[in-house]
């Protein structure tokens, strides 16, 4: 009799229950509705949010990578074994051009400091950077960007460029304490004043979620051409001058397509440098050849 | 006094194992991968962690545990806060809403089922991300996400059962 009521009580709870449960999803849709308007409208809001979770899941997130990464050498250790006669007949064609350049880059070098000795060019100031591990990389065709184990504790900050051995990786976003959201040039939201390197006509490098740049806003009469090499050109001040970008590989609708030097799903570390350019424009006039030893 | 207390975190971390299991693939999907295009089209391992055990556990697994993954996958992945909690509690929602089709039915039913949810929750992710980023991410990546995410289930839902049959036999 008694297990009988008993099963008649939760037989009558069952639609409640039901409800209640319709209800907390009900809510929680409407929780997510009012953070995702929120985070639309006002995104300082949830700015500190963010970063809290950040800094917890940073180093979580480092440490879940390390099997992986460890699995991911020893693939390509033996992908390298395979290729290594090919790879190593490159490199020596490489080696012999790069020694030309040397050369070259030694002659211009010692002319350079001369003509600055000359006009008594003051240095420039050193460069204050943190190198970070990229510990997550933001799957999906949403977002392009990578989270690195190197936050405000370690002297990054929002806006501090972030550069691969490569070239221009993209800038902080978002900032830590002890890991930093890296929006790279990919991105959608991605815009990178560039000029190109041969003619110095200017361009925007827009992100469009694809893995490819698309130059914008070139003037008509330029007449980019395959292979061009793009650096970033200081306008804005956001990047410094001279930062190379990437080569342009084609077009699409007569607009070039940019190819970035910087893989983004090869990135294992990248600085996170402070070029000083904290919202402050840079002279008007990008110096014209600073060539960053490339 | 001992035994209680270890047979209480056993039994805890029995009940919250399809919670856990499912936080392991927010981490690992967003693992840095160094596969040339992986990235682009990284399949909704969460989103099948989800489907999964809703379908067969959901008194392990509740609305919030959608909530709060999606809520951890956004921040991770720099997305925009609350389009994939969202999309993951809508996902929950109507799996429990239909759940008397589920009950008793086999895996390729069930497959099936994956098959029209998993593109559905997809599409919806491209819409929230286009209101709440003004992304429109490439029609082409969106179908190939969707399709390899639908292919790789029998593999992740065979490791997610094989965890169930181990830890939670007869629970």
């Amino acid at each position: 009799m008694a297990f009988r009521r008993q099963g008649s009580v939760t037989r009558l709870a069952a639609p409640f229950r039901g409800l209640a449960q319709r209800n907390a999803a009900l809510g929680l849709v409407l929780l997510c509705a009012v953070l995702i308007v929120v985070g639309r409208a006002e995104p300082r809001v949830l700015e500190r949010l963010r970063t809290l979770v950040l800094d917890v899941a940073g180093p979580v997130a480092d440490a879940v990578s390390q099997p992986v990464v460890a699995t991911q050498r020893v693939a390509d250790g033996i992908a390298e074994l395979l290729s290594l006669h090919s790879e190593n007949a490159i490199l020596r064609e490489e080696n012999a051009r790069l020694a030309q350049w040397q050369v070259v880059a030694r002659s211009l070098d010692a002319e350079n400091r001369e003509l600055r000795r000359l006009l008594q060019v003051p240095g420039d100031p050193p460069l204050g950077f943190v190198t970070g591990r990229v510990v997550a990389n933001s799957g999906g065709s949403f977002v392009h960007s990578v989270l690195v184990l190197a936050g405000s504790g370690d002297g990054a900050a929002k806006g501090h460029v972030a550069v691969a051995a490569d070239g221009l990786a993209g800038r902080v976003t978002e900032i830590g304490e002890r890991a930093a959201r890296v929006l790279l040039l990919t991105d959608m939201n991605s815009n990178v004043p560039v000029v190109l390197e041969r003619s110095r006509e200017r361009a925007i490098a827009a992100g469009d979620n694809s893995g490819r740049l698309r130059l914008l806003f070139l003037a008509p009469a330029a007449q980019p051409q395959i292979g061009d090499r793009i650096v970033t050109s200081g306008h804005g001040g956001v990047f410094p001058p001279g930062i190379p970008v990437g080569a342009v590989v084609g077009f699409r609708d007569g607009i070039a397509l940019v190819q970035p030097f910087v893989e983004a799903a090869r990135l294992e570390y990248v600085r996170l440098v402070d070029y000083g350019l904290g919202g402050i424009l840079p002279q008007p006039a990008p110096p014209p050849a600073r060539s960053r030893g490339r | 006094m001992r035994a209680p207390l270890l047979q209480r975190v056993d039994a805890w971390l029995r009940q919250a194992l399809p919670g856990l299991l499912t936080l392991l693939l927010v981490l690992f999907s967003v693992a840095p991968l160094r596969l040339p295009d992986y990235a682009a089209v990284t399949p909704g391992l969460v989103l099948i962690s989800v489907f999964y055990w809703t379908v067969h556990r959901p008194d392990l697994f509740r609305p919030w545990h959608a909530c709060v993954l999606g809520l951890l996958d956004d921040v991770l992945s720099g997305g925009a806060l609350g389009v994939n909690a969202m999309v993951l509690v809508l996902v929950h929602w109507s799996v429990v809403a239909q759940h008397r089709f589920f009950v008793g039915k086999g895996f390729a039913l069930v497959w099936g089922a994956f098959g029209v949810v998993a593109p559905l929750a997809i599409a919806l992710t491209a819409m929230l991300s286009l209101l709440a980023a003004r992304v429109l991410p490439d029609p082409a990546v969106v179908l190939v996400q969707a399709l390899l995410t639908v292919a790789l289930y029998p593999p992740v839902a065979w490791v997610l059962g094989r965890a169930q049959r181990l830890f939670l036999a007869g629970r």
